[in-house]
């Protein structure tokens, strides 16, 4: 059986075959402040005052506009807050970042578990071996009374990665790359398995950068089965237990198996309007920019601004650009500010918001305006989606780096 | 049973080189701006509010109208309101050749058909499936008609749950059916 197979297999009683449909047991439910008052509104309807099935189970994260900054998602995130109350749910409130990332930092999305979430990233918890899933209001409510769903198993595809890679060549670079490669196509509503040396050895902040932009492949999920001392550690500092990493039982069989040559990888950047219009930097290295974005669900860990820190160290920002930096969690901001990373990128003149979704979502901070071209770390550079202006995604140090000269560029060009 | 057979006419979601428009996402067809609205009814006036060339969608379409899109249709978030948005405005059915996996989901559990048809874009280029034509479609057989150029064409019939959550008229319906049975 594949990884998927293997979680899907421990959490059900029916059988399991790539394309049967099966009721899932989930271990964690989850709503954020997007959807989340449409979870509480339906819940409410159809159970009226019912017990959700486990409220050790249950959370609400928010992460999307926080604190509010506005009348309309103040309302929402309090409609939550009293449906949570009601119901005995936690918050992670407007304070503790990317529901995805606190879910992991908290050891609730652990390896071999299912969750589910009003965040259509919530895959990224294949990072970590667990099997996260994006869901409607309607699933949502749903699960949070019946503590399962139904769910049709996808096909798996096994993804060779050959050849190593290293700075200023990063785990989103790699990314881009298998991006480019894979399409919308050969990965859609499949399972994707990561292999080989290059993706063995990354840290929980690059598979997460990994397994986040699975859902631009249009896959359901991503794992990485091997893993390294490195990313063990990080784990096992996070939950305080030993870690057991998933992988799938010998004769797993695969939909297809593609093998992606990554060998003189240079840094990538995806132009607009598609996460898949992926470039090598030097082909881009004439479009201006206005505007600078690093953060995000995608490149948000304290990895990726000690990546952006060694570049804009003792450099400034170019006058008239803006970098915006947004940390995925309390924890990282407090990292940021152990390690001094936060001052380094203060004094390079960057803007430093509280922990959440900014960049991505309208609601917290990194909209752009008509006109306006912004190179960011996040996943998507859909027409519209950031607000009119045009997105490139790159890595966190090409972003750093472009801040600095005012166009697309590299480390290496400074 | 009457819900097995829509009938309507077609919306083809084409772009200005008149190609079916492919990956569009769930913000070109209801963007996040609007994601703090709760109420169903207000929904419909944004949907494919970000898709160009087909912003004034909600002023031109009729109740039980048919949208025919290009693959990976609800690409993107998980935010229901993009399918919502199609019920506001009582749209009969979506037909793709394939859809995002949230978004098919999202349609299943509030009992709002998709289809995955994956002929669909063939048919367009052909110009078999043209805007304005009147099409039927029989979910238990998995047969459509183009009434209008009198031309049949098949798709994935409903998966067994798809069937069931889609007779019952959603997800929570059906869960309550099931406890009673």
């Amino acid at each position: 059986m594949t990884v998927i197979e293997k979680i899907i297999r421990n959490h059900t009683q029916d059988d399991v075959k790539p394309g049967r449909i099966v009721w899932m047991d989930i271990d964690v439910r989850s709503a954020r402040d997007f959807g989340g008052p449409n979870v509480a509104k339906n819940y409410e309807r159809e159970y009226g005052s019912v017990p959700v099935e486990d409220s050790s189970k249950t959370f609400f994260t928010f992460d999307l506009c926080v604190p509010a900054c506005s009348l309309k998602y103040a309302d929402n995130q309090q409609i939550c807050r009293e449906f949570a109350r009601k119901q005995n749910i936690k918050v992670f409130d407007v304070d503790a970042g990317i529901g995805s990332h606190v879910l992991i930092e908290q050891g609730l999305a652990s390896s071999g578990s299912t969750v589910v979430g009003t965040d259509s990233h919530m895959n990224i918890l294949g990072a970590v071996g667990s099997f996260g899933q994006g869901m409607g209001d309607v699933d949502i409510a749903f699960a949070f009374r019946a503590g399962k769903t139904w769910f049709e198993i996808p096909e798996t595809i096994k993804v060779l990665l050959k050849g190593k890679f290293s700075w200023p060549v990063s785990a989103k670079d790699l990314t881009l790359y298998i991006l480019k490669k894979l399409g919308t196509k050969k990965g859609a509503l499949k399972a994707i398995e990561f292999y080989g040396e290059s993706v063995k050895g990354l840290s929980l902040s690059g598979r997460i950068t990994l397994c986040s932009m699975v859902t631009e492949m249009a896959g359901i999920v991503g794992f990485i089965p091997e893993c390294g001392d490195l990313f063990r550690a990080e784990m096992k500092e996070l939950s305080d237990r030993e870690y057991i990493h998933f992988q799938p039982g010998e004769g797993a069989s695969y939909a297809d198996v593609v093998k992606i040559d990554i060998s003189g990888l240079v840094p990538q950047v995806a132009a607009p309007f598609l996460p898949t219009n992926v470039h090598d930097v030097s082909e881009l290295k004439d479009v201006k920019i206005d505007s600078g974005f690093i953060g995000c669900c995608t490149n948000g860990r304290t990895e990726d601004f000690r990546a952006a820190a060694r570049v804009l160290k003792g450099r400034k920002v170019k006058k008239g650009v803006m970098l915006k930096v947004v940390p995925a969690t309390r924890k990282v901001y407090k990292e940021l500010l152990d390690g001094g990373i936060l001052n380094d990128l203060f004094q390079s003149g960057a803007i430093i918001s509280n922990a959440g979704c900014g960049g991505c979502a309208e609601g917290h901070i990194g909209l752009t305006g008509r006109g306006e071209v912004q190179i960011s770390t996040g996943n998507r550079n859909f027409e519209g989606k950031q607000g009119k202006g045009k997105t490139y995604l790159a890595s966190p140090v090409v972003v750093a780096a472009s801040c600095i000269v005012g166009h697309i560029a590299s480390p290496e060009d400074l | 049973m009457e819900k097995l057979i829509l009938s309507g006419k077609i919306w083809v979601l084409l772009d200005r080189e008149g190609k079916l428009i492919e990956n569009i996402d769930t913000d070109q067809i209801y963007h996040n701006a609007f994601l703090h609205i709760t109420d169903i009814s207000k929904m419909g006036q944004y949907a494919l509010g970000n898709l160009e060339g087909w912003k004034d969608f909600p002023q031109k379409a009729n109740p039980g109208d048919i949208i025919i899109t290009g693959r990976n249709f609800g690409a993107g978030s998980s935010r229901q309101q993009a399918v919502d948005c199609f019920i506001s405005l009582n749209i009969g059915l979506i037909i793709a050749p394939s859809f995002g996996a949230i978004y098919f989901r999202n349609a299943v559990n509030c009992g709002f058909p998709v289809l995955r048809c994956p002929d669909v874009a063939d048919l367009v280029e052909c110009k078999k499936l043209k805007t304005q034509d009147e099409i039927r479609i029989d979910l238990k057989k998995g047969e459509g008609h183009n009434l209008t150029q009198n031309i049949t064409f098949g798709f994935q019939p409903l998966s067994s749950v798809q069937y069931d959550i889609y007779i019952a008229g959603g997800l929570f319906s059906y869960a309550k059916g099931q406890k009673k049975g």
